[in-house]
């Protein structure tokens, strides 16, 4: 008798069905569609979209289908001509309200999006589209930081009436804030104010001839801190823009130690990004005008002076803003999102400079309220006679007003707010603050065609080649063979669930290595029938046979993956791109396949072959 | 159907010298023309600028080179791939120059040529990328050959087995460069990840061969250990053949209806799989008998214990 444990067959059984669900937005390919985004960032209703839908059957552009997915409308279209038509409709109706990008949309039915589930997105080769490496000058941010220590130390020292004869930042190779006293200078008093500065830096002192020194080192941790926030606050940047372009799809993530890699779909023009992209924002802190009505202001056109009038972007409201600024987004280290006593709050670090200003601020004003502002510049190029016409322009938005509830200076919370909106403002306030300088190293663009052709020959290649490995593996193994089959298929199946689920982007390589998991399934299905069949060579009875097969093959088919396991995880690891790519996908394929050939096709075997009574000989 | 419907016994062990030699000479061959050709790097490796342009009808190659150098672009190379209406460009690094700038210009050359030309694709790669490419490339290959010689040596208990295993990942990367270098194929990141496939699959069939290895040595620790590994190369043989047929039935598939940009990938991996195969039947094994592997070394015997633990 042949048995296999219950709880086995049902687990398999649990894995194969949902891998099925995962799989199957996949199967149903794509149509061309139009994103439609609100340029203020608020998700699109259901009101919104029910306008642009009576727009476009007003105007005949034919849709398939529309809904509402992460708070922008996806429009479906049949083919690509109906697409450009709406696209240039609703642009020209609702230019300003909305932002539009070309891109697709899955096929898939109502009930699988209703689950929330997605098709592997595809790569830039095999969809085209705009890839671009920005290199952080994380040295920069290093640097910054030093700077900020340096002043800080400068400022600690005057306000204890010590003289200084120098204070430097030293990046390259040292990391150090060198202070720098004179003969008559207390090197004690000078130690103590410099105590709370350099906190967690390694401090060291030494006496020259002139006087004497104090050194503060930042640790390797700090520089590292140091840099991953810059590239952190880099990426936050970079998305919240790649937003603003209204590219559906993007992927904006880290490479390596310094480098952001930014990949754009369905973009072909580079310099018009790259432009946005790399521009520069910042951050201000004002107080706000309690005594004068902004509306007022708004409706006459007279602003009261040392006032400037602005909107409070998220009411809508006109404020009046004092023209002094507290701080600057320069002056800000770090913001991040948590909880205060009273609820959700942002959490602001400023420098000595922005916290010194902001105590003074503070000390005369509390209960007032005040605000943040947004300041861009960026490159706008329009047509003008058939010219191009470039000039900078700045977009100024209050993106916060809060009222001050006690003395603070470089450390203080921003609350009232909900957890999400809380959120927002960290980001915005770190993705506006100045970001380290970046400056683009590579960039690739890929024809739609070509990445059609990719797609289609890659397909046929891979529906031809596991085409004859099926007719194969069947003629060699017979009924076996079909089993195997039917394992190599529920492999295809579990691989693409397992992607999909990651939401891992689909390319070439990875293709490829689909490929080459069909290979590593379809070795392990083959030694395990060898040893069947060595064994039915012996003399074993049928069912004997098929149980020590899969015991013998056990420990071959775990050593030879494991060791190809140990390689697709080394190259997951220092690889980046293309092979990284490669190597996530071998990686899971051999996890997918060990669990189909062990499991699944012992599943399979047993309730075929377990229970017969009379079974002569096997069909292999 | 079988392919070896008796169980062979072809004496591996015994002829091994003329497997050494065979190796030596492949190895010596791509080496030296690794060496003296070197590889024909991709762009990923080189930095510069890569397009591909389509043509409705063929066009002369050397044509489309005159008219880039006649327009400024210095050095281009250019080349048919797949069909002569395809052609790929190949320009040095190019400064202070954006995509989409490059592009325009390129575009006003082979519209000269055919107006009907199109640029299929383009890229612009800093030479720094490239650099760090054959770096993170190294390591990778380094902290692979560490590991599996370390979880060879911990699985099967001895080093020897560890070696003969790493000679042949070394063994078959070597002759799929030495491909590269000979044929000139264009070298890019898609090889480099054949190549490391290549490396897995190698792997496998010796783990494969090992794992047969260490059973025989279990059930009979007396035979000699030449006639060990001779009965378990030949037993896995049918294995190790059928399997790598299956494989390359894909590989192949992709070789020729997988386009031009899985080319390069598709021959190293196919390269690769012949080698892995040879160096797993006839060299991997062998290495470890030269290096004195007995079953002591994969199943120690156990030393025996005083009786008890009273003085």
């Amino acid at each position: 008798m042949l048995e296999y444990a219950r709880w086995k067959y049902i687990l398999v059984a649990a894995v194969l069905l949902l891998a099925l669900l995962f799989a199957l937005p996949n199967f149903f390919g794509e149509d061309p569609a139009l994103q439609v985004a609100r340029k203020d960032h608020n998700a699109v209703d259901t009101g919104a979209s029910q306008t642009v839908e009576a727009f476009l059957t007003q105007r005949g552009v034919h849709f398939l289908k529309s809904y509402i997915d992460n708070g922008r409308l996806m429009v479906r279209f049949a083919n690509v001509p109906d697409q450009l038509a709406a696209r240039d409709a609703v642009n020209e109706q609702f230019n300003g309200t909305y932002i539009t990008a070309l891109s697709f949309a899955p096929r898939m039915p109502e009930f699988l999006r209703a689950l929330g589930l997605r098709p592997m997105p595809l790569g830039l080769d095999l969809r085209g589209g705009l890839y671009l490496l920005y290199q952080v000058d994380v040295n920069a941010a290093v640097a910054q930081a030093l700077d900020g220590y340096a002043q800080s130390a400068r400022r600690a020292l005057a306000a204890v009436n010590i003289p200084v004869t120098d204070v430097t930042a030293v990046a390259a190779g040292t990391n150090a804030v060198r202070v720098v006293l004179p003969a008559t200078a207390d090197v004690g008093a000078a130690k103590n104010a410099l105590n709370s500065v350099f906190q967690g830096l390694t401090v060291s002192s030494e006496s020259l001839t002139s006087g004497s020194a104090i050194t503060g080192v930042l640790t390797t941790a700090q520089i590292r801190e140091r840099q991953d926030y810059a590239i952190q606050q880099n990426i936050t940047t970079l998305r919240n823009r790649v937003n603003e372009l209204g590219v559906s799809e993007p992927i904006v993530q880290r490479q390596g130690i310094d480098r952001i890699n930014v990949q754009l779909p369905g973009v072909q023009n580079s310099a018009e990004v790259k432009d946005i992209l790399g521009r520069v924002a910042t951050l201000e802190w004002r107080l706000v005008d309690t005594q004068d009505s902004p509306v007022e202001a708004l409706q006459t056109g007279r602003v009261p002076l040392g006032y400037k009038l602005y909107t409070h972007t998220p009411s809508g409201q006109p404020v009046l803003l004092k023209r002094e600024v507290i701080a600057t987004g320069d002056e800000l280290t770090n913001a991040t999102s948590g909880t205060s006593q009273t609820g959700p709050a942002v959490n602001v670090k400023l420098d000595a400079r922005g916290g010194d200003s902001m105590l003074k601020t503070t000390r005369a004003n509390v209960d007032k309220p005040m605000a943040v502002v947004l300041i861009e510049k960026r490159r706008e190029t329009s047509d003008v006679d058939g010219k191009k016409v470039a000039r900078d322009v700045t977009d100024e938005q209050v993106i916060s007003i809060a009222t001050i509830r006690g003395i603070f200076s470089n450390d203080f919370q921003v609350t009232g707010l909900t957890a999400g909106e809380a959120r927002d403002l960290a980001l915005l306030m770190r993705s506006g603050s100045l970001a380290t300088p970046i400056y683009p190293i590579e960039e690739r663009a890929v024809g739609p065609s070509l990445g059609r052709d990719n797609i289609d020959k890659g397909v046929t290649a891979l529906i031809v080649g596991m085409t004859g490995v099926f007719l194969f593996m069947a003629i060699y193994y017979k009924t076996f063979g079909l089993v195997a089959d039917l394992v190599l298929l529920a492999n295809v199946v579990l691989l693409a669930a397992l992607l999909s689920m990651m939401h891992q982007v689909l390319s070439l390589p990875g293709i490829a290595g689909i490929i080459l998991t069909v290979g590593m399934a379809v070795d392990a299905n083959v030694l395990i029938y060898e040893r069947i069949r060595e064994e039915v060579r012996k003399g074993v009875s049928p069912q004997a046979a098929i149980r020590a097969g899969f015991e013998k093959a056990f420990s071959a088919i775990a050593d030879s993956n494991i060791t190809t396991l140990i390689a697709g995880v080394v190259l997951w690891v220092f690889g980046t791109g293309p092979i990284r790519g490669f190597a996530i996908v071998l990686t899971f394929g051999i996890a997918t396949s060990m669990f189909t050939s062990l499991m699944g096709s012992r599943a399979l075997l047993t309730l075929m072959y377990g229970g017969r009574r009379k079974l002569a000989r096997l069909s292999i | 159907m079988e392919f070896f419907s008796h169980q062979t016994s072809y004496p591996f062990m015994a002829t091994r010298k003329v497997w050494y030699t065979l190796s030596a000479v492949l190895m010596v061959v791509s080496l030296a023309s690794f060496f003296t050709r070197g590889l024909n790097l991709g762009i990923d490796f080189t930095g510069g600028v890569s397009a591909e342009v389509s043509f409705p009808r063929a066009v002369n190659a050397d044509d489309v080179r005159a008219r880039l150098t006649a327009s400024g672009f210095a050095d281009p190379q250019v080349r048919a791939f797949g069909s002569a209406r395809d052609i790929s460009i190949r320009l040095p690094p190019a400064a202070k120059q954006t995509a989409t700038e490059i592009r325009a210009r390129l575009e006003t050359v082979v519209k000269g040529v055919d107006p009907a030309a199109t640029v299929a694709q383009l890229a612009v790669v800093g030479p720094q990328v490239g650099n760090e490419l054959k770096v993170s490339a190294m390591w990778a290959l380094f902290f692979t050959l560490l590991l599996i010689f370390g979880y060879i040596a911990f699985r099967f208990h001895t080093w020897r087995l560890s070696a003969g295993a790493i000679f042949a990942v070394l063994h078959d990367p070597i002759l799929v460069l030495g491909f590269f270098a000979l044929t000139q194929m264009s070298f890019d990141l898609a090889v480099v990840a054949a190549i490391l496939a290549v490396i897995g699959y190698s792997l496998n069939d010796t783990v494969v061969v090992f794992d047969r290895i260490r059973e025989r040595f279990e059930s009979n620790r007396r035979s000699p250990s030449d006639v060990i590994l001779d009965q378990s190369i030949n037993q896995t043989l049918s294995r190790t053949i059928m399997t790598k047929v299956v494989t390359s039935i894909v590989v192949v598939a992709l070789l020729f209806l997988g386009g031009a940009v899985l080319k390069g990938f598709s021959a190293a991996l196919l390269i690769g799989i012949i080698a892995g195969t040879y160096s797993s039947i006839y060299i991997s094994s062998a290495i470890a008998l030269d290096f004195g592997l007995t079953a002591e070394h994969v199943f120690p015997s156990v030393k025996k214990e005083a009786l008890d633990h009273l003085p």
